[in-house]
């Protein structure tokens, strides 16, 4: 069977120029890169050679870079390595589980957390309006990963800056994808697995002068802020991806910009279908249909049967049975986030297997729309 | 979410689905929940269900069960069709996740939803009805 992955906002195949460069890393170069002797010196070289590959991405300098394993890790470490009792967190209300989800922590701990609203496209509202005495952190996602809506992040750190907050952003869907400059940002979490790198890299950005606690308490590696012994194939691989993603992220961004809007006119034809989300300001791979009287997760079983992968951020998907908290925070009615359909290209999507997925998504709505109460 | 061949084949080719014309009677059930909604519409003579059809909004298990209903209660006597649980369905289907078994209950619901709306109508011998 035909097999299509539109998916890659969970994650991406590793490029073969990437895989290429992180092989002698495991039975070859395999030094310890906090050794002293020449084993552990190549690794060095090679370890910061990645850190300033992905410092060059977002224009920020090495020793900024901080290497984690994961970006809920490094969504972990900026929000609880700055935010202690009494201390006010603002996030909003579309971010990935993994701030969210440590947001609360960080409530029962004892953080105030104020949640921000986001206007019917996706756009975060009232910042300035919730800002308090006590607020020490501005974390707001750059790209979502459901809707793909862009946040104006230089509006935001602006605004954190004059009002002497410091602002973190998750970019894990954005970086490698979008131009990012830090000069308003203070922190930034950024991934390798989402821009073809391998899985078990990412990292935070912290800009200089920023004190954090770290998670974890050992060797030292990483200024203290990360002790672990280095994943040093995976930091590798990262390096490299983000080398490429900086290189050609004009023509993937293109590439994909095309595809995107391909996909977008032909669903918006089909009756009942809508777009979640702004329809500018989104990622290049991200979009996010509704359909009316039918099922998000029906509809990816269907599309899966016929060799597609997609998402869905219906109820029905979910363990908790609830619909994306992030498309009920767009305003839209629990039922309407239920026909939700996320597709998300990458730099191999084909026009050819998106005329294929095009063929199948207007036949599968068709079946399920006839199986429907509601036509 | 991976489903067994059974669940995905009633998914695939559902059975008996559709508007009915003239039904005798039809049980609309609208779960707050999940979301999910499940139409049964059914063709009653003398006690006996000569016909039934669904129409169904919902995930793929959803569907599989308001269609393996169907092809278990067509024929069947009222009496005899009451007494289908969800576990029926279950264990006709063998294996189904964990967070997808309240889909049989939804289907049983809206069952006996058509058959109190059949009752309703007309007749009133129906004494065990059911919420």
């Amino acid at each position: 069977m035909k097999k299509v992955y539109l998916d890659y906002s969970a994650t991406t195949p590793v490029d073969e120029r990437v895989f290429k460069k992180m092989m002698p890393f495991f039975s070859q170069k395999y030094g310890n890169a906090s050794s002293l002797h020449s084993f552990g010196q190549e690794s060095k070289l090679v370890l910061e050679g990645a850190r300033e590959k992905v410092a060059d991405l977002i224009s920020a300098s090495s020793e900024e870079i901080i290497f984690t394993s994961s970006a809920t890790e490094s969504n972990n470490l900026a929000l609880k390595g700055l935010l202690k009792k009494g201390d006010h967190l603002i996030i909003s209300s579309i971010e990935h589980h993994c701030v969210e989800e440590t947001a609360n922590y960080l409530k029962r701990e004892g953080v105030l957390v104020t949640k921000l609203e986001v206007d019917k496209k996706g756009f975060v509202k009232d910042l300035q309006k919730n800002i308090q005495k006590n607020t020490v952190l501005i974390s707001i996602i750059h790209a979502s990963n459901e809707i793909g809506v862009i946040q104006d992040i230089e509006k935001i750190g602006k605004i954190a800056k004059k009002n002497n907050i410091l602002f973190h952003t998750d970019a894990a869907q954005s970086f490698g994808k979008v131009p990012i400059d830090v000069k308003y940002i203070d922190l930034l979490t950024a991934s390798s697995h989402k821009i073809y790198g391998p899985k078990g890299a990412a990292c935070l950005y912290v800009k200089k002068g920023i004190k954090l606690t770290p998670l974890l308490h050992g060797g030292g590696q990483e200024q203290g802020l990360r002790p672990s012994t280095y994943n040093i194939s995976a930091i590798v691989g990262f390096g490299k991806a983000a080398e490429i993603a900086g290189k050609e992220m004009e023509k993937d961004y293109n590439h994909q910009v095309f595809l995107r809007d391909k996909i977008i006119e032909e669903a918006l034809k089909i009756k009942g279908c809508y777009l979640n989300g702004d329809n500018q300001k989104r990622l290049p791979n991200n979009i996010n249909l509704r359909f009316s009287g039918i099922e998000g997760e029906a509809l990816v079983i269907k599309l899966d049967l016929e060799g597609i992968a997609v998402s869905t951020g219906s109820a029905c998907a979910s363990a908790k049975l609830e619909p994306s908290s992030v498309l009920l925070a767009l305003g839209l009615k629990p039922h309407q986030a239920h026909g939700s359909l996320r597709i998300s290209l990458g730099k191999y999507t084909t026009e050819k297997e998106i005329d294929y997925f095009l063929k199948i998504l207007l036949k599968s709505v068709k079946e399920l729309k006839q199986i429907s109460p509601y036509k | 979410m991976s489903y067994n061949e059974k669940i995905i084949n009633h998914f695939k080719n559902p059975k008996n689905y559709g508007k009915m014309k003239n039904p005798s009677a039809v049980g609309k059930l609208d779960n707050k929940n999940c979301g999910d909604v499940m139409w049964i519409y059914l063709k009653i003579k003398e006690d006996i269900i000569e016909d039934i059809s669904f129409e169904t909004l919902g995930c793929a298990v959803a569907i599989a069960n308001s269609s393996l209903l169907t092809t278990m209660v067509k024929g069947k006597t009222i009496k005899e069709a009451l007494k289908i649980k969800d576990k029926d369905l279950i264990k006709e289907f063998g294996q189904v996740p964990k967070v997808k078994l309240h889909c049989s209950f939804l289907a049983v619901k809206a069952l006996k939803k058509a058959i109190n709306n059949y009752y309703e109508k007309g007749s009133s011998s129906y004494v065990g009805r059911s919420r």
